[in-house]
């Protein structure tokens, strides 16, 4: 990848970063740092990856994107935002009871999200519908799903992966933020879903391992799956949860909780340093 | 004596009849043979797929493919469709009102020997609590026919119910200009004294109740709501106010189901005796099918005797 573009893609995931903590800040809860680590992966879909029309958020042929893991809508609507689907000014409305912005993703309600989500599991499956469809009417779009690692401990998960194998849907790309940590701790302390890359290989999937912020490994990964025929591509993406925010990486308690005003300033500085960095 | 026939066959044929006509795709969980949906899968194989024993998956593969344009039925059992995967029913179709068709065969007592852990009485219950949720027992063959179409039809969720053992299709002989419309219910008969109010496999053994209180010159009215909800609140309560007595029937528990929502409805519109004869807080059991109904008090006699109660109740 050429030095500019991954420049601007970091600033762009940055950006991401940034709002996030500006949404979850506003609302007094929410999940930053399943949010924070899938920023990288977020901007690359949304400004490099996929067929999307901003100004028509519901073009027939677009690729769709589901957000399995919904708890992370943080990270959805800053790409949104920074990709012009919803205002920018929006984002400090997240959570309120007058805003459109919901704790988990509301298809209905919001412009360019293509699922509801936030039951885990159930957006995975949504998306195997998305891409049978396609499949049924020769459509061209395909279909990216971002799943958390906690949520593979769902059986659904499995019931998905074995129904997009069998139904050969190489037009969906399954990307699984591997941050390691759930609510109530490290994931192969809790309730060992490893190793996902082995898995997926049985139940019949195309597997790429990759560092979920190297823009270059991302690049690679995604051009890989769409030369994948006759199987569903998973990425499985290690990534440090809370990514970019110093005291929230690598650390189990900011899964699901908001930062109050000091540790607040404390990130958006930790953030404002990387984007000075970028310039 | 009417033709008999189970509602589920009404379904598959309805596929099959309606594949060329309107777009859409059906899934099934390894049942295809017991739902009838086997019918469609032999005919438009291209249109049909079996998503395995994978009841949650299927419901969330549904809302997937309806986000897409398309119309969708996804069946199963009644106990898998709408117990099993009901958490995805609510979050990934009824939360984002997807219009998904999800079907429920072989629904509760009649299911027969199989048993209790087949045999579901609570799914009208568990569908009706989901908002914007279209919930149909239809009671017969023709009706199972008409429902498929209107689903098909309705822009929204909605949850089909039909039944495993054959039952007579009376409803072109009883009402002969008969039109399915949703939410709104069907008069078979007029009466005086108390209305029957029943769905799904209850209907026609209402009609024979209403025969055998008519026998002791009491004159029974029966109502067919074949939509649970919306309900049709105005026909039921016109019914209570000039019987000024009710009776439910149904093939379902009677927590949750018709005889709930009926009591709910008339408790607010025209409050009068309702007595409820369902199954009556209890899981089912296995054996043969006339059987079960005796021992479930899901018969002509129980809901006689409930109606002579329900009068006997009256201001």
């Amino acid at each position: 990848m050429e030095q500019s573009k991954k420049l601007t893609l970091e600033r762009i995931a940055n950006n991401i970063r940034i709002n996030i903590i500006e949404g979850v800040y506003s609302a007094g809860c929410g999940h930053p740092g399943g949010s924070l680590s899938i920023a990288d992966i977020m901007a690359y879909l949304y400004f490099e990856e996929m067929n999307i029309d901003p100004k028509n958020p519901k073009m027939e042929e677009r690729d769709r994107f589901v957000l399995s893991k919904g708890h992370t809508a943080p990270a959805l609507y800053a790409t949104l935002a920074e990709r012009g689907l919803i205002p920018m000014e929006d984002i400090k409305t997240l959570r309120k009871t007058s805003s459109y912005l919901q704790g988990h993703p509301d298809m209905k309600g919001t412009p360019g999200v293509d699922m509801t989500t936030g039951s885990l599991g159930l957006g995975f499956s949504a998306s195997c519908g998305m891409a049978l469809s396609g499949k049924l009417d020769n459509k061209s779009y395909r279909v990216y799903t971002v799943l958390g690692d906690g949520e593979s401990e769902e059986g659904q998960v499995w019931e998905a992966a074995m129904f997009a194998a069998h139904y050969k849907l190489d037009n969906l790309v399954a990307i699984l933020d591997w941050n390691g940590l759930q609510i109530d701790g490290p994931i192969t302390e809790v309730m060992n879903p490893t190793p996902h890359n082995e898995k997926f290989r049985a139940f019949g999937w195309h597997v790429i391992s990759i560092d979920a912020h190297d823009f270059d490994a991302i690049e690679s990964a995604l051009a890989e799956a769409r030369e994948v025929k006759g199987k569903p591509t998973v990425i499985i993406a290690k990534s440090t949860k809370g990514k970019g925010v110093s005291y929230m990486e690598n650390a189990c308690e900011w899964h699901g909780q908001a930062p109050k005003e000091d540790l607040y300033k404390v990130a958006i500085a930790d953030l404002q340093k990387i984007a000075e960095a970028l310039n | 004596m009417a033709d008999k026939k189970a509602t589920r066959e009404s379904y598959g044929e309805a596929l099959v009849s309606l594949a060329e006509k309107y777009d859409f795709v059906v899934l099934d969980a390894d049942l295809a043979a017991a739902t009838k949906t086997g019918m469609f899968k032999k005919k438009y194989p291209e249109r049909f797929f079996d998503c395995g024993i994978a009841e949650g998956n299927m419901v969330s593969v549904a809302a997937g493919i309806a986000t897409t344009g398309k119309k969708v039925f996804a069946t199963s059992f009644a106990m898998f469709a709408a117990g099993r995967a009901f958490e995805q029913i609510r979050n990934s179709i009824g939360y984002p009102h997807l219009n998904v068709n999800i079907v429920g065969t072989h629904a509760s007592i009649t299911v027969g020997e199989d048993g209790a852990t087949h045999q579901c009485s609570e799914d009208l219950a568990l569908m009706r609590t989901i908002p914007g949720m279209t919930v149909i027992c239809p009671a017969d063959a023709t009706e199972a026919h008409a429902a498929v179409e209107a689903a098909l039809l309705h822009d929204g969720p909605c949850y089909l119910r039909f039944g495993r053992f054959a039952v007579p299709n009376l409803t072109p002989e009883l009402v002969p200009d008969y039109k399915f419309e949703l939410g709104k219910g069907v008069t078979y008969k007029e009466g005086k004294d108390v209305t029957i109010v029943a769905n799904g496999y209850m209907a026609h053994v209402a009609l024979e109740a209403a025969e055998l209180l008519a026998k002791d010159g009491i004159d029974a009215g029966v109502i067919n709501i074949h939509t649970i909800k919306p309900l049709d609140t105005a026909l039921i309560a016109a019914a209570a106010e000039k019987t000024g007595a009710i009776v439910t029937a149904e093939e379902h528990s009677v927590i949750g189901g018709l005889g709930a929502a009926v009591c709910e409805a008339l408790a607010e519109s025209c409050p009068v005796p309702v007595l409820r004869v369902g199954v009556e807080d209890k899981f089912g059991r296995s054996g043969k099918v006339p059987e079960l109904l005796e021992m479930y008090g899901l018969t002509a006699e129980n809901i006689a005797a409930k109606a002579k109660r329900a009068i006997s109740l009256k201001k």
